[in-house]
């Protein structure tokens, strides 16, 4: 029971990067970015093809990082300089990603069944069980991730990206330019997400093509339940409830599960979630308004 | 400091919606000047502003900002010789951030934003001495989101906004048209006060004719794109509403509309 909640705390630390990210995009640039299905395993893909070409682990997750800066580079540039909506920009760049995705690959799944991964390093180094090392990894990773955001999101540029998302009419009367804001905003969310998607990878032992499906519901799920539970007061506020909501999301996956719903479920049960979250203002002011005309 | 040559705009161009908006326009500006303009619905005030501020760009013509040539330029380039307030005071600030993020963004207007930790000590003695001198108690809320803000609070901090670097230019497009009239009062004494100490060159929309003859040294009157009325100095200064409304019967051949709202405001 203890392995198990440790190792539900754990997945959701793993998560939470990916969380963060799609953060970037939904709240801060005000911009629902589906890249994320497509850049998710392409930071995977990217990932156990080095990994298991025999480079560092440094190596390949470099490399995962600048994937997915470069996947939402594309969407960044579809969507400013073509003038194509931001959603159907991410669309089209996930669906691209699914071949690119198999060509780096070579296959739909490739294992990293005795790989040196990051876990089975950290495992090698401490002397932790699998579990542990994957809480271990992930509070690393979440934490560096998070002071990294922190920082930047509070420079100067940072402060620029936010403003975009809250109103780009005002941010280019003081002078920026906001395709530029909005394609690096999308390049930092991919990276993240990317990221993410080469930690699952090593931490579950294989990449999967078909492994981004549903992501961003996942992100959107955290990033509400975060908001809702731990609140939304700063920006470093939202950040740690991102993060505990990625946790809470993995939460109740675990219980529903043990509840005995059946995994194959599991995504329908998510957007329900999700749906519901985003419905919640509506279905307030429903509640209020008739309550008001009585 | 500004120089509009013969600018053409025209909206939806071949459709059954095609309009007009500039004809022929021909502006400038001398250094310092504060300018009224006014005009009815679809004169061709607000597009004026916004040729000038490169929110699209135009189809003829030249527009120059202190000699420069920037009718080529984009928006957010030509931002470092302007300063603009909107009539929506939404439009002029980031709702979701700090009164003191939305100022430091606005201390570096035209500047390509670096890596530098934006906010500072510093900084923040400085925004709180210009906050306390608006007296509208903003300085003691400096980290509280604009969007918590009063209409007419938003304009005054979007004022102080477009003003903090001084600008060649100050646009503003019916700013008060949207607050009460007391705010409305209040934010126009703010205008009036920044303009002269800085001595900003500055380009003011108003439907409210008396607010048009109040203000500035100059007043201008569009009407279907074109400038239908110019006049400035001692000659400003003796003119009546009653004055206007001949002046505009007269330009425009008896048959242009004067609608209360622009008598009123």
């Amino acid at each position: 029971m203890l392995n198990l909640a440790v190792s539900t705390v754990a997945q959701g630390l793993l998560w939470a990067i990916l969380a963060l990210g799609v953060y970037v995009t939904f709240r801060v640039l005000d911009l629902a970015d589906l890249t994320c299905e497509g850049s998710f395993p392409l930071g995977a893909a990217t990932a156990a093809a080095f990994l298991a070409g025999g480079h560092s682990i440094a190596t390949a997750v470099l490399a995962a990082a600048v994937a997915g800066m470069l996947a939402g580079a594309v969407t960044g540039l579809l969507t400013t300089k073509m003038k194509i909506p931001a959603l159907l920009a991410g669309i089209l760049t996930m669906i691209a990603l699914y071949s690119v995705n198999l060509r780096i690959m070579g296959k739909a799944n490739l294992s990293l069944l005795g790989v040196p991964t990051v876990f089975v390093k950290i495992q090698g180094l401490t002397g932790l069980n699998h579990t542990y090392t994957t809480l271990v990894a992930g509070l690393a990773a979440v934490l560096a991730v998070g002071f990294l955001m922190y920082w930047f999101f509070g420079t100067e540029i940072g402060a620029a990206i936010r403003a975009t998302g809250f109103n780009q009419q005002m941010i280019r009367a003081q002078g920026v330019n906001t395709d530029m804001t909005v394609i690096l905003g999308l390049v930092i969310s991919n990276c993240l997400i990317a990221l993410s998607g080469a930690m699952i990878a090593q931490n579950n032992g294989f990449a999967d093509v078909g492994m981004g499906v549903g992501t961003i519901v996942i992100g959107l799920a955290s990033v509400i339940i975060g908001e809702v539970l731990f609140g939304t007061r700063s920006f470093s506020n939202c950040m740690v409830s991102v993060v505990l909501g990625s946790v809470a999301y993995r939460i109740v996956i675990a219980v529903v599960l043990q509840l005995g719903m059946p995994p194959n479920d599991l995504k329908l049960f998510t957007s329900i979630l999700v749906a519901l979250a985003l419905a919640m203002p509506m279905i307030q002011a429903k509640f209020k308004g008739r309550k008001v005309s009585r | 400091m500004l120089k509009m040559e013969h600018v053409y705009k025209t909206f939806f161009p071949g459709t059954i919606n095609e309009k007009k908006a500039l004809v022929d326009l021909n502006l400038e500006l001398e250094d310092g000047d504060f300018v009224t303009m006014i005009g009815g619905n679809g004169a061709g005030k607000s597009t004026t502003l916004n040729a000038v501020a490169g929110v699209w760009p135009v189809d003829k013509g030249r527009i120059l900002i202190d000699g420069i040539d920037v009718t080529h330029q984009p928006e957010h380039k030509r931002a470092r010789y302007i300063g603009r307030v909107f009539q929506d005071p939404m439009l002029g600030t980031a709702g979701g951030m700090m009164i003191e993020e939305n100022l430091d963004i606005a201390s570096r207007r035209g500047e390509f934003p670096g890596l530098r930790w934006s906010m500072s000590e510093e900084k923040h003695e400085k925004f709180y001495r210009m906050l306390k001198e608006l007296d509208l108690g903003l300085e003691d809320r400096m980290t509280s989101k604009v969007g918590v803000l009063s209409g007419g609070q938003r304009q005054a901090l979007t004022l102080l906004m477009a003003t903090l670097r001084k600008p060649k230019l100050l646009l503003l497009d019916e700013h008060t048209a949207a607050l009460d009239p007391k705010t409305a009062e209040k934010v126009l004494g703010l205008t009036r006060t920044i303009v002269e100490r800085d001595a900003l060159t500055t380009l003011m929309i108003t439907h409210n004719m008396r607010d048009a003859l109040r203000f500035g040294n100059r007043l201008i009157m569009m009407h279907e794109g074109r400038i239908l009325i110019d006049v400035r100095g001692g000659e400003k200064q003796k003119l009546t509403i009653r004055d206007l409304l001949a002046m505009f019967e007269k330009a425009s051949g008896g048959e242009g509309d004067v609608s209360d709202k622009m008598l009123l405001g």
